[in-house]
């Protein structure tokens, strides 16, 4: 009985981190290498990330999870829940561009037509409901419909988020995918980029929200858009929002 | 009050928390959404493609944990070499590795750049992206369920049944399929039914090593997760039907472990 109070002590010292209040920010999993980079240094808070896809975040929202601060891959799942009454009207902070990525050595793909013209490409897209998912079908519809066919025989794995599309790249199990051109960079090297063409893309615009009413998710998100976030964005080549 | 009046009160407490605690998940598993929306989302073709494919793959891996795994428990609960002891724990191994590992080692091992990938390849034999890859990440997280089980329970035999059987002139062959497998029976049932539950109950390897596409990977445990974040009341009901499978599965382990008490 004699450590309790020491124990106690601990405790404590680990819930509250010098009397910053703690801000729980989810955020989609392309925005993983960029906060993690930023978000110990945003001022007067401490902040919990949570990575995820963006469909399964906001769907941990509306189960009341205690999530502060939303940033999403998406304007279209945080105007969705800001709908509902769960969080407030979001805020466009940063953009990003959809692309094809394979594997830099030995790839022989080198443009969306390569994926109809091969005989045995194999493609990953993210699930539908995930941002990087239903851009990449936005992408598709834009196609001729016998193209936009072809590719989606293709797509041999929907996966719930984009690092499982990095993935399965990295590791060869599939021959090109469609991820933002941000996972790209991040992957130092081991991936290329194929741009797809300006008529196809789709506006990428990631929503940042404030989903509880504790004070601090106001530099949080100050930080996303014009603070120390903002500029490791900009460092991981996410573009500046829409003004 | 004494500690002897003490006791009796706090495990009480301790087996009401427990109970409450454990239960209470499953409970709401079922009453978050009204029945009629469970078996209204369970009608749904892609969920059905679901289950069916876990059926399909959690059949497949048993079969080939059973055809392997058996004989290769037999050989570990009767013999004694040189190894067994590292031998018994390297099977043991999958049991206790998180499944993200697995799906990692098993990606790095038969995947294209992997360290039999070329080998593999030159087979004609691809595993990512097929269905051929759920059942190999099934067998290789369900096997040490079987091994184990079917294990204790052939090193539980008498052995002087088995000698009998081998001084009547019995073939070590016949002694194993005629006498050691049927004494075993019910271990062995047991064994079956703890890889089937946690065959239907994989996720991370299978989504690592083998992907996700509805009705080629996309297991019910799959499918559910892709529903969380679109089909709340989706993926509830597929959750409800692998409720329904794995209380069964329990009971069929319950069955055989009191058939096995009684003989």
């Amino acid at each position: 009985m004699r450590r309790a109070p020491a124990l106690v002590a601990l405790l404590l010292a680990g819930c509250g981190g010098g009397g910053k209040p703690a801000i729980r920010l989810a955020a989609a999993s392309s925005l993983t290498g960029a906060l993690s980079a930023c978000a110990s240094s945003i001022p007067g808070v401490r902040t919990q990330l949570e990575f995820g896809g963006s469909d399964a975040l906001a769907a941990q929202i509306r189960q009341g999870i205690g999530v502060d601060v939303f940033a999403a891959a998406s304007m279209k799942l945080p105007e969705a829940l800001a709908a509902e009454h769960r969080a407030r009207p979001p805020t466009p902070f940063a953009t990003n561009e959809l692309v094809l990525a394979v594997p830099s050595a030995g790839s022989p793909i080198r443009s969306l037509s390569d994926l109809v013209a091969a005989r045995t490409v194999t493609v990953a897209a993210g699930s539908p409901s995930v941002p990087v998912g239903s851009y990449t079908r936005q992408v598709l519809d834009r196609l001729p419909a016998a193209r936009r066919r072809v590719i989606l025989g293709r797509v041999r794995t929907e996966e719930p988020d984009v690092k499982g599309i990095v993935g399965k790249l990295s590791t060869g199990a599939v021959d090109a995918g469609f991820v933002y051109r941000t996972d790209v960079l991040a992957a130092s090297g081991a991936l290329r980029v194929i741009t797809l063409p300006a008529a196809l893309r789709p506006a990428v615009v990631y929503g940042v929200t404030a989903v509880s009413s504790t004070a601090g998710t106001r530099q949080v998100i100050d930080s996303l858009l014009r603070g120390g976030c903002a500029r490791a964005l900009r460092t991981a080549g996410f573009g500046a929002p829409p003004r | 009050m004494t500690a002897r009046r003490l006791f009796p009160l706090a495990l009480a407490a301790a087996v009401g928390v427990t109970v409450a605690f454990l239960a209470l998940p499953i409970v709401a598993l079922f009453v978050h959404t009204s029945p009629a929306h469970l078996v209204g989302a369970l009608g749904d073709p892609s969920a059905r493609d679901a289950l069916w494919l876990s059926l399909q793959t959690a059949a497949a891996a048993i079969l080939l944990i059973v055809l392997f795994g058996t004989p290769a428990a037999w050989v570990l609960a009767t013999r004694r070499f040189r190894g067994r002891s590292a031998v018994v724990s390297l099977v043991e191994l999958p049991l206790v590795l998180p499944p993200a590992v697995a799906g990692l080692a098993l990606l790095v091992a038969f995947g294209p750049q992997g360290l039999v990938g070329d080998g593999l390849r030159g087979a004609g034999i691809v595993l990512p992206l097929h269905t051929a890859a759920v059942v190999v990440a099934l067998v290789f997280v369900a096997a040490p369920f079987h091994i184990r089980q079917a294990q204790s329970s052939f090193a539980a035999l008498d052995p002087a049944v088995l000698e009998a059987s081998r001084t009547l002139g019995a073939s070590p062959a016949r002694t194993f399929l005629r006498i050691a497998v049927p004494l075993a029976a019910e271990g062995l049932a047991a064994g079956v039914a703890l890889a089937l539950a946690r065959a239907l109950g994989e996720f991370g390897a299978t989504l690592m090593f083998a992907g996700s596409l509805r009705g080629v990977t996309r297991t019910a445990s799959l499918a559910i997760y892709d529903r969380f974040g679109s089909d709340l009341d989706g993926a509830l009901a597929l959750s409800t039907v692998l409720v329904a499978f794995a209380a069964a599965l329990l009971v069929v382990v319950r069955l055989a472990g009191e058939r096995r008490a009684a003989s």
